[in-house]
Order: C-alpha cells, then sequence, then structure tokens
C-alpha cells in the first residue's frame, strides 16, 4: 500500500505488516474525526491562520481537508488530493490567503494526527512513523505546490492586467493619438505596447502618434528596437509618430545602441509633441482644402 | 485571380482582394502599368487591407510597382496595411522607405490630392 | 517537448504557400496563440515555404502542436519545412541579416527568425534544407 515514489527519499515498507498498520492507523484517524478535526480547528484558530475565513468556512474546509488528508493515507494516490488543492486555491486566494497560512494549517494538521497515534501506540512508535511520514511529507507537497502554482498563475494574470492599465493610448484631439509610457520598459511591456498602439491607429483612425517616455528612466538595447519598430509600424500605417520626453540619458543610450536618431522625430516635452502634431495636422488639413478650391476653379 | 483595378478621376484603385501568387503579381503589374498608360494617372492606390500576412515577396512586389508606376508619373500608395501585419512587417525588417503609405481608402485619396499640388493651367 | 501526430502540407505552388499557412493559423488559434503571434507565424512560415518553390520546386511542411511541461506551461506548434532542393552553400552568409529587405542571400531567413521563438535550420548543398520553426503561445 505505501507508494514508491516519495519525494522525501525515506525508503516504504513494503510488507504487509506494514499495510496492516496503515489500516489500523487509518481505521483509527476515522474513528476519532470529530475529535481530531475540531482539536486541529482550534488550534488553526490559535494560530491567527485563515483569518480571512469565517469559523463555518474553516470547518468546512477542514473536513475537506481532512478527509482527502486520510484518504492519502489509505490509498497512497495523491490524485484526489490534488483536485481538491487546486479548488481550495482557486477560492481562497482572492480572500487574500497566503501561501504561510496553508502550509501551516496543513502541518498542524499532520502535528495533531502524529500526535494522536503517538498516545495510542507509543512504544511501536517508529513503525508508526515509517508508515505515516511518507504519505505525510507527500501530502503537504502536494498542497503547497498546488496552491503556489496557483498563486503564480493569478499573479501572472494580474502583472498582463497592469500593463495593460499602465500604457492606455489616449485619443485626445482627432486624428492625434497620446502614448504615455511610465516605468521600466521591458521587452514583453513595450511589445504590447506596440500591439495596443497601432490597433489604436486603426480605431482612431490617426494620422500622428506622440510617444512620451518622460516616465521611462532607462531603456536597453531591446526596447530601442521597440521603440523604432513602433515607429516604422506606425509609418506603415500612415500615422506619424512624434517621440517626446527623451532624457539625454536615453538619448545617449540609443546613440550607443546605434539606433538612427535621424528616423525618429523628438520633441522636448509633451506640451512640445502636441503642438508640433498639430502643425502637422492642421498644415496637411489647409493644403488639402486648398487644392479642393483650386480644382473647383479650374 | 486578377485584382480589380478602378478608375477615380486621375487616380487608379486597386484593391487586393486575396492572397498573391507569383502569377497574381506579375498580373497585377502588367494590369497597373497598362490602365497607368492609358488614362495618364497621377497616382494609384493599392489597397491591401484584405491581406492578413504581407511577406517579404509581396512586400518586394509592391515596392517593384510603386517605382515603375513613378517611371510613368503616377505616385502609387500603399493603404490598409492591418496592425499584426504592419508589426510583422517590421519584425521581418520590411518598412516600405520609398512607398508611400496611407491608413486607408479615404487617406490615400487625401494624400494624393495633397500631392497633385495647385491646378496645372497649362496641360 | 511532446509533439502530437504532425499535419503534412505539399509545397509545390504559391497557392500551397498560402494554404500552409492558413492551416498553421487555424490550429494557432485553437491553442490560445494571440492574433498578432499567429500573424508572425503565418509570416515565418510564408517566408520558408515560398524559398521551397522558388529555389527547390516542391517540398512539404509539416505542423505539428508541442507542449512544454513547464515550468510555465504551455503549449505552440511546430513547423518544420523541408525539401531536397539544392541546400544553401553559405548558410552563414544565408542567416545574416545585412538587408532591410529580405535579409542575406534574399532568403528572408534572419528575418523568419526574428518572428518565431525557435529557430532551427539544416542544409547541405545538394542535401535540401529543412527549417524548423516554434512559436509558443504566452504562458497561461
Amino acid at each position: 500500500m505505501a507508494d514508491p515514489d516519495t519525494p522525501d527519499g525515506a525508503p516504504a515498507p513494503d510488507t504487509s505488516a506494514a499495510s496492516a498498520l496503515l489500516r489500523e492507523l487509518v481505521a483509527h484517524l476515522r474513528q476519532n474525526r470529530t475529535v481530531l478535526r475540531e482539536e486541529w480547528a482550534r488550534r488553526i484558530t490559535e494560530a491567527q491562520l485563515l483569518t480571512a475565513l469565517t469559523p463555518e468556512e474553516i470547518f468546512s474546509e477542514a473536513t475537506s481537508v481532512y478527509d482527502n488528508y486520510v484518504e492519502v493515507l489509505e490509498t497512497g494516490s495523491v490524485e484526489a488530493l490534488q483536485d481538491y488543492a487546486r479548488n481550495l486555491s482557486e477560492r481562497i486566494i482572492p480572500r487574500g490567503v497566503e501561501t504561510d497560512e496553508v502550509l501551516g494549517i496543513v502541518l498542524l494538521l499532520r502535528d495533531v494526527l502524529a500526535r494522536s497515534l503517538f498516545e495510542k501506540y507509543q512504544d511501536d512508535f517508529n513503525r508508526v512513523l515509517d508508515v505515516y511520514e511518507p504519505a505525510a511529507n507527500r501530502i503537504a507537497n502536494t498542497v503547497a505546490i498546488n496552491f503556489v502554482q496557483e498563486r503564480e498563475r493569478v499573479i501572472r494574470q494580474q502583472q498582463e492586467a497592469i500593463r495593460e492599465l499602465s500604457t492606455p493610448v489616449l485619443q485626445v484631439r482627432e486624428r492625434l493619438l497620446i502614448l504615455p509610457i511610465i516605468g521600466v520598459l521591458d521587452g514583453q511591456r513595450a511589445r504590447q505596447l506596440t500591439e495596443q498602439l497601432l490597433r489604436g491607429i486603426r480605431t482612431n483612425r490617426a494620422k500622428v502618434v506622440v510617444i512620451d517616455i518622460t516616465g521611462v528612466p532607462t531603456i536597453d538595447s531591446t526596447v530601442a528596437n521597440h521603440l523604432v519598430q513602433t515607429v516604422d509600424a506606425s509609418r506603415l500605417m500612415g500615422a506619424s509618430v512624434i517621440i517626446t520626453g527623451l532624457s539625454p540619458e536615453i538619448a545617449q543610450t540609443l546613440v550607443t545602441l546605434g539606433v538612427e536618431l535621424g528616423k525618429v522625430n523628438a520633441v522636448g516635452d509633451l506640451q512640445g509633441g502636441i503642438e508640433e502634431a498639430e502643425r502637422i495636422l492642421g498644415y496637411q488639413v489647409s493644403l488639402g482644402s486648398d487644392s479642393i478650391e483650386d480644382s473647383q476653379l479650374r | 485571380m486578377a485584382v480589380p483595378i478602378l478608375k477615380q478621376g486621375p487616380f487608379l484603385i486597386a484593391s487586393i482582394q486575396a492572397a498573391l501568387t507569383d502569377t497574381d503579381v506579375l498580373q497585377l503589374r502588367d494590369d497597373v502599368m497598362s490602365q497607368v498608360t492609358r488614362h495618364r494617372s497621377r497616382g494609384i492606390i493599392v489597397d491591401v487591407t484584405a491581406l492578413d500576412v504581407m511577406d517579404s515577396f509581396v512586400s518586394r512586389s509592391l515596392r517593384g510597382i510603386a517605382m515603375m508606376t513613378r517611371l510613368r508619373g503616377a505616385e502609387t500608395v500603399i493603404v490598409g496595411i492591418q496592425p499584426e501585419v504592419a508589426f510583422a512587417m517590421v519584425q521581418l525588417g520590411m518598412n516600405f522607405e520609398d512607398v508611400q503609405t496611407a491608413l486607408d481608402l479615404e487617406e490615400g485619396l487625401a494624400l494624393l490630392q495633397t500631392q497633385e499640388g495647385p491646378a496645372d493651367g497649362g496641360s | 517537448m511532446a509533439a502530437e501526430p504532425e499535419e503534412r502540407i505539399a509545397i509545390e505552388s504559391d497557392n500551397d504557400v498560402v494554404t500552409a499557412r492558413q492551416r498553421a493559423r487555424e490550429l494557432a488559434a485553437g491553442l490560445d496563440l494571440t492574433s498578432t503571434d499567429q500573424t508572425l507565424l503565418a509570416t515565418a512560415i510564408s517566408e520558408v515555404a515560398r524559398n521551397i518553390t522558388t529555389y527547390a520546386v516542391r517540398g512539404e511542411v509539416l505542423l505539428s502542436i508541442v507542449r512544454d511541461a513547464g515550468p510555465p506551461v504551455r503549449e505552440g506548434i511546430r513547423v518544420v519545412a523541408r525539401d531536397k532542393g539544392p541546400g544553401i552553400a553559405d548558410l552563414e552568409l544565408a542567416m545574416q541579416d545585412g538587408y532591410t529587405s529580405g535579409g542575406g542571400l534574399g532568403l528572408g531567413l534572419p528575418g523568419a527568425r526574428r518572428l518565431v521563438d525557435e529557430f532551427d535550420i539544416e542544409t547541405a548543398p545538394s542535401a535540401g534544407t529543412t527549417v524548423t520553426l516554434v512559436k509558443w503561445s504566452r504562458a497561461r
């Protein structure tokens, strides 16, 4: 009944005597379920864990965890536990439950059960540990890993959302888009920026884009390349780009990286950039109406 | 599949509907040149809105057509490059430096009209 | 990396190039690759598959779904474009990014490499060419 691939490397006793002992332990834990579960819940509260949950919720989760725990001991399979752990993580992470809390309650339960087993099997405790420990370790591992993986997934999603929010493409005048960039840019964020901007050019039918990098402290070659690519791609869509807020440091970086600054229309600050953009837009509009008048005269 | 070419005043509009094969490109070039000559067009819009991919072959071909029409006194404007296609093109290293581009048909025509300049009374 | 069964598209004409890239786009869409990434993949396939029709007369494109156990867990499209054509004599030159249009020797390989996440090429004169591309979904 013992599982050969225990992560802690402890040799799993593979004898029928061990199986019989395991069955006994499981039976004991099931018989004393109510008492032990209450003890555990008490210690959880004492240790001030899961404060984000109500007592009813703690009780309900405690019951599920307890039953899953015993089942792993009995069957040696963590599949059901994995499913439960994932499910539990999805529910409690949004409530603000932290990793140390989850690990904490599992270790508390392990402790509560171990003590109960010790009370009963005092003289034979080494044999009990040989059977109990490997399974208990696997359980703690499984729960912790699942919780952490789910947390990491959530964090990635949040980061993505933040990135989207922190690079808004603003339409302030007709045919003019402003993209204020704040914070350190990495390759991924720069890419996302470019995609958002290009979509924005189409949606807003922009003819001029002002990219303001006043709020960007430094850039590396990857991001510098992205910036140039953004300028080029915008041009392909018929929009001209003005870059404002180019600090002397960043300008130096660009020169060192061999970026052709001549390609880039750079203006000192955002206000100046907007004025330049309006000049471009205004200039084109009046030229257009002139030639319409001219053709009407013919 | 032949690309339809329409006349709009002094300009032509060629709307590419689907991916272009080698043959299509040659056909397009010939059709464009013969129409530009026949109508003495001043400009031609090539609309690539329907293209979901523009690889180096298509880009080079369109640039070639733009060069040729220029020799005939007609300016080519490529319009309708989609955001993702523009993104892919610059990653590929194609950026149409010597070919004019505009957002769409309307913008392309406005651009051509702007470049017409004052009417030439003596033509 | 585990690969699922492949889909084979014979490349003998420009229409086949279009078929290959559209099929790849469909597969990529099913895997949750962003629209932009689908376009990048389709464009890269267009580059390498057109090399087949231009220089090797005929070849094939094999598409398969690949999985990365991670972390992070992700899926991707693997494209193998191969032919038994003349091969590339000077691979280093072909992979050089000297020009803005087309790239080394006009084969578009350096450009195609920039569009994908993994790029591998095997070639020898008179032995043909095999280009392998992988585009992964952004980590879930």
